[in-house]
């Protein structure tokens, strides 16, 4: 194997036994695993004796249950069943995305408001199905799990962006959307007017854009969105604001990043991106988790394997010659596999080097059970 | 559990939209290209009775999310917002594709209608193309279904065709996703209620709804992708849309008996008879048979999860497909043979 091109190694207990670690947010491309990956370093961490909130986003319904969350209620509920000895607690909470905007919009306006921004149809598209909205309110919740103050550590599952960039961008997406220059001139054209002379021109552009808007869309929803919009921003100061201070807290000092992926090219290529945003935007990588890697568990080669499994391969072959016959096949398999993962993660390690490496083997069964999450991190192997 | 008997009948005559949806990882985009490639690969029509010319099949793969996957898993340069040929198939078949970008459509479809001229780049410059498209989902998913409508409508200018692509093969929003994204019409109720994008969707539902589309679920035999699949496809047939095959991808071979399986899954396969079996192949050593044995435990417990899922699956009455898992990675010679297995099927 070509050193040069192998990852340092990515020390998971030290980074979750480290109390300066407040915060570790597992992302990634869509079924890599992040949330499993996300509950098992949480118990992990809890088990060691952290205090520990985990925030999931959509759990396998199985996993959820073994969590003790039956329900999308946004209320951190502690799991049972974890060992304590080490003075550590877990906590568990799935994220309501629709729920937690209506709390913002609830604990930021008078009822009356309120009641109208809710019942408005463009707020019901944008709180149920913004593409972004899930994972602008996973970094809302986030911050008040963060406010609330009652955990040493927040390990943070995201949403299964299409793309692992999402994540970062839908905050801002969302923030600059609602604060933005078109949203402003749909709201506030009368402000325009006011100012005159120049904006004379600017205003009929303004009609005229509207006026095409209102064609295509149907003017009922543009009068949707100014109500709504109208109704926001009095009650609180821009969605930038916010937006921005999920920022920061993003970039604080006790914030890691975990990329999740797979060993499959796509996966890679996600986390490829993600690793250089990070530095980009001086958020700090602990290091990339591959996921689901098939170790190789015998020293015989692919060839050698096969080449005894056709040996085996007779007329009438024996019950042990059939079963060590099959095995050996599957072994074969099993290493070629192993190869070209191994092949994937040294390209990644050559194009990032200094980036920490932990693989992950990948469990024969779905993971649904505090022993099967236990399973998911005793067996890491760090590169 | 596989229709491989049927495989001279074709299982979805009549149908010119193929949707291809999956939960993310389970390889969606690879099998919309596959597909893809197996229609590209049916026998040519002959069109004006048997002396006709025959006319090779054209196929369109479209994507939705903007992600490239299809320039990536063709080996092919970024795609633009621009019909090409990305692959062809021996028989002369070609598949084209088109990454549909949402606001490109917006304007190309305010052009098309209202003859905007300068007034569309003011729509730029205030940002009001961007707010359109992003302003709600449904409006953005009524411009990316509505122009694959469109190209599945398209009329052939070429004679004896009667359209343009003989199929189209949408790599689509993953499951979780998928009747949200398909059923634009409620989607878009609440928020356009009138006006052209209203009238779009009705548009786009009638051929959404229509026996010319089939909606695929590409799944793996694991517990959440099945989940989804099943969740989905309750979801799809809740809405009217119509339901097309299951596309079960990296299917494992099993190599013990069920006998040996179910050993291997709970006390573990029988130490001696491996050891006797590898020393006739001259390799007798116990560390080896140790690892096998470790090797059968998960592969026995991986398969007997693999038969309660796909037994999951037969139940929700749409035609199992299943595809081999490409051990050396993804690449032409592999989509071919995914392609292959999907015709021999009767998938295409």
């Amino acid at each position: 194997m070509n050193t040069e091109n192998v990852s340092p190694a990515f020390d998971l207990d030290a980074l979750l036994d480290d109390r300066g670690t407040r915060i570790v947010v597992c992302c990634g491309s869509g079924g890599v695993g992040k949330t499993t990956t996300a509950a098992a370093f949480a118990l992990r961490a809890a088990e060691r004796g952290r205090d520990v909130v985990v925030l999931t986003i959509d759990p396998a319904r199985r996993l959820a249950q073994s969590l003790g969350l039956t329900e999308l209620d946004n209320t951190p509920r502690p799991v049972q069943g974890i060992d304590t000895s080490a003075g550590g607690r877990l906590h568990a909470m799935m994220l309501d995305m629709k729920r937690t905007f209506d709390d913002i919009v609830v604990e930021h306006a008078d009822a009356g408001r309120a009641e109208q921004i809710l019942a408005n149809p463009f707020y019901q598209s944008l709180s149920a199905s913004f593409a972004g909205t899930q994972e602008y309110m996973a970094m809302e919740k986030l911050g008040q799990l963060h406010a609330r103050g009652e955990w040493d550590l927040i390990v943070v599952d995201t949403p299964p962006s299409r793309s692992a960039l999402d994540f970062l961008d839908a905050p801002n997406r969302l923030g600059s959307f609602l604060d933005g220059r078109f949203i402003k001139i749909l709201t506030a054209p009368a402000k325009v007017g006011g100012l005159g002379g120049a904006f004379k021109l600017l205003t009929s552009g303004v009609g005229l854009v509207t006026g095409a808007l209102g064609k295509l869309l149907g003017s009922g929803l543009l009068a949707d969105v100014q109500s709504f919009v109208n109704a926001l921003d009095t009650m609180f100061g821009g969605f930038r604001e916010r937006a921005e201070a999920t920022y920061r807290l993003l970039q604080a000092k006790g914030t890691s990043f975990v990329v999740v992926a797979v060993p499959e090219a796509d996966a890679l290529r996600e986390a490829s991106f993600f690793a250089r945003r990070l530095a980009e935007e001086r958020m700090p990588l602990a290091g990339l988790v591959l996921n689901r890697v098939h170790p190789r568990l015998a020293d015989l080669t692919a060839e050698r394997s096969l080449a005894a499994a056709e040996q085996l391969d007779v007329a009438q072959p024996t019950s042990a010659q059939a079963l060590a016959g099959g095995l050996l096949r599957l072994h074969a398999e099993r290493v070629e596999v192993n190869r070209r993962e191994s092949r994937l993660a040294e390209r990644f390690a050559a194009s990032h080097p200094g980036i920490r490496l932990l693989r992950l083997p990948a469990q024969a069964e779905d993971v649904h059970d505090l022993e099967g999450l236990r399973a998911v991190t005793a067996a890491q192997t760090a590169a | 559990m596989t229709n491989a008997d049927s495989a001279a009948a074709k299982d979805w005559p009549g149908v010119r939209l193929h949707v291809v949806t999956g939960k993310g990882g389970t390889g969606k985009t690879t099998v919309a290209g596959a597909l893809a490639l197996a229609l590209a690969g049916r026998a040519p029509a002959r069109r004006g009775g048997g002396g006709g010319p025959s006319l090779t099949p054209r196929v369109l793969l479209v994507e939705v999310e903007g992600r490239q996957g299809l320039a990536q898993l063709f080996d092919a340069p970024p795609l633009p917002y621009q019909e090409r040929r990305i692959a062809t198939v021996p028989g002369g078949g070609e598949v084209w594709a088109l990454v549909i970008d949402p606001e490109q459509a917006l304007l190309e479809y305010l052009d098309m209608f209202y003859k905007l001229g300068p007034a569309a780049k003011a729509l730029k410059r205030f940002g009001a193309i961007d707010f359109a498209t992003t302003v709600a989902p449904g409006i953005r998913d009524v411009l990316l279904t509505g122009k694959t409508c469109e190209a599945v409508r398209r009329r052939a200018t070429e004679e004896g065709r009667t359209f343009h692509y003989d199929a189209v093969v949408m790599d689509a929003p993953p499951t979780g996703r998928i009747a949200r994204f398909l059923n634009v019409n409620s989607e878009v109720s609440g928020l356009a209620r009138m006006g052209p994008i209203h009238n779009q969707a009705d548009a786009v539902m009638r051929v959404l709804t229509s026996a010319q589309t089939a909606v695929h679920f590409v799944t793996l035999l694991e517990e959440m992708p099945v989940q989804e699949t099943l969740d989905g496809i309750g979801e799809l047939r809740g809405s009217g849309l119509p339901v097309g095959g299951i596309m079960v991808n990296q299917a494992r071979d099993v190599v013990l008996t069920d006998a040996q399986l179910k050993r291997a899954a709970g006390e573990g396969v029988d130490r001696a008879e491996l050891a006797a079996g590898l020393a006739d192949a001259g390799l007798d050593r116990p560390e080896l048979v140790e690892a096998l044995a470790g090797l059968a435990t998960e592969h026995a417990r991986r398969v007997l999860l693999e038969q309660e899922q796909r037994a999951a699956l037969s139940d929700c009455e749409a035609p199992l497909y299943e595809l081999p898992l490409l051990g050396d990675g993804v690449d032409r010679v592999g989509l071919d043979r995914l392609a292959a297995a999907l015709r021999s099927q009767g998938a295409a």
